[in-house]
């Protein structure tokens, strides 16, 4: 497969939010301010694409040759968490305004399975590591797009007449119905 | 008993805190795959509750946070390896959502606001009941989704549980003159089905305030 069609796949048609269900949790609870869910979706984006490049080696270069790939799972978490915690002191000592807008989030993301989930689907389909890389970041940005037009559209909706009973998660998730239709379409 | 009845009904964690969605509607294209889904959860979740509460004098605060993934994630390694000897095309079938499990938000939620708190018998309790109340959940959402999507009940299939007991049970062509729709097993039906549930459950919430307010 080509590095285009690899992005092609992973930003609209197996989109991680909407066909794969990641993410949710950030994406129905952070996505009601536009902005949040901007910062949100960078810092995403910043771990998924370094997590699975060092996924990408130890699980090519320490599990696969001694045979131990059931390990992956915990190997996994222990790098995002890992990482997430340097990224965390990094940001903070190179700039504070970044570290003021990401900062709050970046904990929040050792839980986020859009992370994880992307990290297994790497390793599941066997890229190689530039694939990987562009894997990753496809991804990543589908999140970023998706939950920032999500917030988006709940902001206007805040001001409008919804039912009663669909206050709150019923239209969202209404309207992540609509998102996912076309998204569907792609295919 | 009042506790595990609280966790599944008015503190459901699916329904009602909205934790752990993304096994909730991925794997519920069938009735099968939900409530082996659910159970893998209630395992865990069992299984870390008991660990935490054990540890939760001796670990110190300040690396709480990965001693538990830790922990989570060794027994969803657990889980997987008995999956993937038992029921091969069942793992395969659960695919990333299997390990995904670790970083499920509801075990977590129970690991920092239970175990780490109450005793072992308590952390149990709240295990099963958490656990109960999202494999029900995840069996209500699997069974709509696949009776209007696929117009069947797999209950048994041949394929997956079977295989442990013996028989296979799929109920098939339920409505015969009806014609499934086949965007509910799709993505998109998912998100359909837990607004109108959610929608559903507010419904009858708001009707029964207003009803106590008369």
């Amino acid at each position: 497969m080509s590095l285009i069609s690899i992005f092609i796949v992973g930003f609209l048609t197996e989109n991680i939010v909407l066909t794969k269900f990641l993410g949710l949790c950030s994406f129905l609870g952070t996505s009601n301010k536009r902005k949040n869910s901007f910062w949100m979706g960078l810092a995403v984006i910043f771990v998924t694409v370094i997590s699975s490049i060092f996924s990408y080696l130890i699980y090519n270069y320490i599990l696969v040759p001694y045979k131990a790939t059931y390990l992956r799972t915990l190997m996994f978490i222990l790098i995002i968490a890992c990482l997430v915690k340097i990224v965390e002191i990094f940001i903070k000592k190179v700039s504070k305004t970044l570290y003021k807008n990401l900062g709050i989030y970046l904990p929040l993301i050792t839980t986020n399975c859009a992370v994880l989930g992307t990290v297994l689907v790497v390793i599941n389909n066997n890229y190689n590591f530039l694939e990987t890389l562009v894997f990753a970041f496809a991804s990543s940005l589908g999140y970023l797009v998706v939950i920032y037009v999500l917030s988006t559209i709940r902001e206007k909706l805040n001001n409008s007449d919804v039912p009663e009973s669909f206050k709150g998660y019923p239209i969202a998730l209404i309207v992540a119905t609509i998102m996912a239709i076309l998204f569907g379409r792609f295919i | 008993m009042k506790r595990i009845w609280n966790n599944i009904t008015k503190e459901n964690s699916v329904f009602v805190l909205l934790l752990g969605l993304c096994p909730a509607l991925a794997v519920t294209t069938t009735f099968e795959k939900s409530y082996v889904m659910g159970l893998c959860v209630l395992c865990v979740l069992l299984g870390s509750n008991i660990i935490i509460s054990l540890i939760r004098k001796i670990v110190p605060e300040l690396v709480k946070i990965p001693v538990f993934i830790l922990i989570i994630g060794t027994f969803v390694t657990l889980v997987e390896i008995v999956l993937k000897n038992e029921l091969p095309e069942l793992y395969g079938v659960l695919n990333i959502y299997l390990p995904l499990i670790t970083v499920n938000c509801i075990i977590f939620g129970r690991a920092l606001e239970v175990a780490s708190k109450e005793n072992v018998g308590v952390s149990i309790l709240d295990a099963i009941g958490t656990g109960l109340g999202f494999t029900f959940a995840l069996m209500i959402l699997g069974f709509t989704r696949e009776l209007l999507g696929n117009n069947s009940i797999t209950i048994m299939s041949s394929e997956g549980i079977a295989k442990l007991t013996g028989s296979s049970l799929a109920l098939k062509n339920i409505f015969p003159n009806f014609i499934p729709i086949n965007m509910m097993i799709k993505p998109a039906g998912a998100f359909l089905t837990l607004a109108l549930l959610l929608a559903l459950i507010n419904f009858i919430r708001i009707r029964r305030k207003k009803h106590v307010a008369h």
